[in-house]
C-alpha cells in the first residue's frame, strides 16, 4: 500500500507532466519506491515473528516479551501441542521426500534434454514447463480427483500429498541444472570422453560433480518451496494427522489464532531461511573453488587442462 | 555448435531415456488427471450413494452439467456469475497495480541499486522462502479493529471509529493479491531490464534523446516482452487464489471463482460443477499460458 501511495504522491510535487515525461529520471524516486517496496513486503513478516513472543493471548496488542508460546504455556505452546508439532513433523517429512523424489527426477530428465535432440524431446520439455505455469488449483483438483475416483489405492493422505508435490516442483531442478549444463558447455565432457572416459564414467566423474552446485541449490529451493505449499497439500490431505504447518496456520487464522501461530509460523521461516542460506554459501564456495582456477585451465581436474588446450 | 555434436557422438544411443522416469511420472500425474476431469465432468451421480461415477468412455460422455455450469456463468444472476465476475475484476486490478508498481522497483534493482544491489535482492528475493501464511496472518493483525494500522488511523484522526478491512472489502482483497504476487512481476522485469546493454542507452543519449525519451523510445520497448511475461506469470496463480480471500475478505460479495470450486468439492454431490468449473477455468487460461511458453522458448533458444 504504502509503494502506492509513494507513487501516487510524488508527481503533485514536480508536476504531473514532468514526472511522466520523465518518470525515472530523479533516482531520488527510485530509492523511496525501492525503500517503501522492502518495507511493505517485510515489515508484515517482522511483525508476524514479534507477535510470537507476545506475553499475552492477542495478536494485535503487544503485552510484553516471553517465550510462553513456544515452551512455557501448559495448553497452548508449541511444546505442549502434539497438533502443531504433528503439522511440524508433517511439513518436514513432505518437504524431504518431495527433495528426495524430485531431484533424481529432474536431474535425469535435466541431462537427457540436454545431449540432444531426439525424437520428443521438446514435446517433453513443453509437457514440463506446461506443469510448472498452470495455476495450482488446477492440478490440485485434478489430482483430488484421480485419487478419489481413477487411482483409488493412493487415495487422500501422505502419498497423495507428496505426488502432488513432485508435480508442482519437478520444474525447478529441471530448469536449474539445465541452465548450468548449458553454461558449462561440452568442453568439459569433450575432454573426458578424448581421454577414453565411458559416457557413464563421464557422466560420474565429470558433469555430475561440476552440477553438484546446482542440484544441491535446486533441492534447498525445492525444500523451502514445499514448506510453503498451502493448496496441493491442503486439497489432497485426509484429515488431522496429514495436516502441514501452512494448513495449521491458515485454519487458525480463519478461528482463532494465539501466538502460538505465530511461533510456528517463525519456526518454519528460520528453517527455510537457514535451509536458503546453506544454499547459497555451498554455491559461492564451491563456484569459487572451481570457477576460478579450472576455467583458466589450472591443475585441478584434468578435464580443464585439454579443453583450454582444444 | 559442431562441439555438441562431438558429444553427442560420444553418448550412448539409450541416453534420452534418461528422461523417460520424469515424463511417465508427469503423464500418470499431470496428464492423465486432467482426463480424470473431462470423465467427471461429463459422467454422472450415483443415485445411492450421491457420489460421482466417471465416464471413461468418450462415447458415453453427457454434457449435461457442463452445459448446467456454464449458464450459470454467463447468465445473469447465474450462481457463479459473481465469482466470475469478481475474478476478472480483482485479478485485472491487482496485476495492474503489480505492473505500476513492480515495475520502478525492477528498475531500481536492475540499474539504480548500484552497490546496494545485492542487499536490495536479497531483500527483494525474501518473500519466496517466507510463508505466505504467515504473511497473510500478520496483515490479518495489522488490519484487525484493534490491529495498528486502525490505531494509527485513529490515532492521526483520519477515522473516529476502526475500519473494517477484514469484513469482506474488495480493496482489502485487491490489495492482499498485489502483496502476494508483485515478486513474481518483478522477476521477468529485472532478468531484462539488467541484460539491456548500456549501450543502447549510450546511443540514444549520443543521438540527443532526453533521458525521457530514451525511456520511452528505447528501455521501454525492449522490456514489452517481459512485460507481458510478468502479466501472465501473475494472472495464471491469482486465478486459482481462493485463501487470500478466504482470509483477508471472506464475505459472499468478494467470492472469486476458486472459493465457488473448493467449495463444491467438499460436498460429493456438487463435485462435478467443480469439475466443470475447473474445465471452464483451463480453457480460459490455455492462451496466456500458450502464449508464456512461446515466449519463454524464443528466450532460451536465443540464449543457447
Amino acid at each position: 500500500m504504502s509503494a502506492t501511495g509513494t507513487l501516487a504522491a510524488r508527481p503533485t510535487r514536480r508536476g504531473l507532466r514532468g514526472w511522466l515525461g520523465n518518470p525515472w529520471g530523479d533516482t531520488r524516486v527510485l530509492w523511496v519506491v525501492a525503500i517503501a517496496y522492502v518495507a511493505w513486503t517485510l515489515l508484515p513478516v517482522a511483525e508476524a515473528v514479534l507477535f510470537s513472543f507476545n506475553k499475552g493471548r492477542s495478536i494485535t496488542r503487544w503485552e510484553g516479551f516471553s517465550l510462553r508460546w513456544y515452551v512455557s504455556d501448559p495448553n497452548g505452546s508449541v511444546l505442549h501441542d502434539p497438533a502443531l508439532q504433528h503439522a511440524v513433523i508433517q511439513s518436514l517429512k513432505l518437504a524431504s521426500l518431495t527433495v528426495a523424489v524430485t531431484l533424481p527426477l529432474g536431474v535425469a530428465f535435466a541431462l537427457a534434454l540436454n545431449a540432444r535432440r531426439g525424437p520428443g524431446t521438446s514435446s517433453q520439455n513443453f509437457l514440463m514447463i506446461f506443469s510448472f505455469v498452470v495455476p495450482e488449483l488446477i492440478l490440485a483438483v485434478s489430482l483430488f480427483l484421480l485419487v478419489l475416483d481413477a487411482f483409488r489405492f493412493i487415495g487422500l493422505g501422505t502419498t497423495a500429498q507428496l505426488v502432488g508435490l513432485v508435480v508442482l516442483a519437478l520444474a525447478y531442478p529441471v530448469v536449474i541444472v539445465r541452465a548450468r549444463l548449458l553454461s558449462l558447455g561440452s568442453s568439459y565432457e569433450e575432454a573426458a570422453a578424448d581421454l577414453g572416459a565411458s559416457p557413464m564414467r563421464t557422466l560420474g566423474r565429470v558433469t555430475l560433480p561440476l552440477l553438484g552446485p546446482s542440484i544441491f541449490a535446486s533441492g534447498a529451493i525445492v525444500f523451502a518451496f514445499v514448506l510453503d505449499d498451502f493448496v496441493i497439500v491442503n486439497q489432497l490431505s485426509k484429515d488431522a494427522s496429514t495436516q502441514t504447518v501452512a494448513m495449521a496456520i491458515y485454519g487458525a487464522a480463519r478461528t482463532a489464532p494465539t501466538p502460538a501461530t505465530n511461533a510456528i509460523g517463525t519456526l518454519m521461516l528460520v528453517t527455510s531461511t537457514v535451509v536458503i542460506a546453506i544454499a547459497v554459501i555451498v554455491q559461492r564456495r564451491i563456484a569459487r573453488r572451481t570457477a576460478g582456477p579450472a576455467i583458466l585451465g589450472a591443475p585441478e581436474p584434468q578435464a580443464a587442462d585439454s579443453s583450454a588446450g582444444s | 555448435m559442431s562441439s555438441e555434436a562431438g558429444v553427442a557422438a560420444t553418448r550412448p544411443r539409450y541416453w534420452p531415456a534418461l528422461a523417460a522416469p520424469a515424463t511417465l511420472f508427469l503423464l500418470l500425474f499431470f496428464v492423465f488427471p486432467f482426463y480424470v476431469v473431462l470423465a467427471v465432468t461429463f459422467g454422472s451421480i450415483d443415485p445411492i450413494l450421491r457420489q460421482p461415477v466417471p465416464a471413461w468412455n468418450p462415447t458415453t460422455w453427457n454434457p449435461a452439467i457442463l452445459s448446467f455450469t456454464w449458464s450459470n456463468i454467463v447468465h445473469t444472476d447465474g450462481l457463479y456469475e459473481a465469482a466470475f465476475v469478481h475474478t476478472f475484476l480483482f485479478v485485472g486490478l491487482a496485476t495492474l497495480l503489480c505492473l505500476l508498481i513492480g515495475y520502478p522497483m525492477a528498475y531500481f534493482l536492475a540499474r539504480r541499486a548500484g552497490r546496494y544491489k545485492a542487499a536490495f535482492l536479497a531483500l527483494f528475493l525474501a518473500p519466496f522462502w517466507i510463508s505466505y501464511m504467515l504473511r497473510l496472518l500478520a496483515w490479518r493483525s495489522l488490519l484487525a479493529d484493534d490491529g495498528y494500522i486502525n490505531r494509527a488511523l485513529i490515532g492521526l484522526h483520519v477515522i473516529a471509529t476502526p475500519y473494517p478491512f477484514l469484513q469482506g472489502k474488495p480493496l482489502t482483497l485487491v490489495l492482499g493479491l498485489v502483496y502476494g504476487y508483485v515478486p513474481y512481476m518483478v522477476l521477468p522485469l529485472y532478468a531484462t531490464l539488467d541484460r539491456i546493454p548500456e549501450s543502447l542507452m549510450e546511443a540514444g543519449r549520443d543521438l540527443g534523446l532526453s533521458p525521457a525519451r530514451t525511456f520511452w523510445h528505447v528501455t521501454l520497448p525492449q522490456s514489452y516482452q517481459a512485460i507481458l511475461a510478468g502479466l501472465v506469470i501473475c494472472i495464471l496463480p491469482m486465478f486459482g487464489d481462493y485463501y487470500t480471500q478466504q482470509l483477508l475478505a471472506d464475505r459472499a460479495n468478494t467470492r472469486m471463482v476458486g472459493n465457488a470450486i473448493v467449495d463444491a468439492l467438499t460436498q460429493p454431490i456438487f463435485v462435478q460443477r467443480g469439475a466443470a468449473l475447473i474445465l471452464v477455468m483451463l480453457v480460459l487460461l490455455i492462451p496466456p499460458i500458450l502464449y508464456y511458453l512461446r515466449s519463454t522458448r524464443r528466450a532460451t533458444e536465443l540464449a543457447r
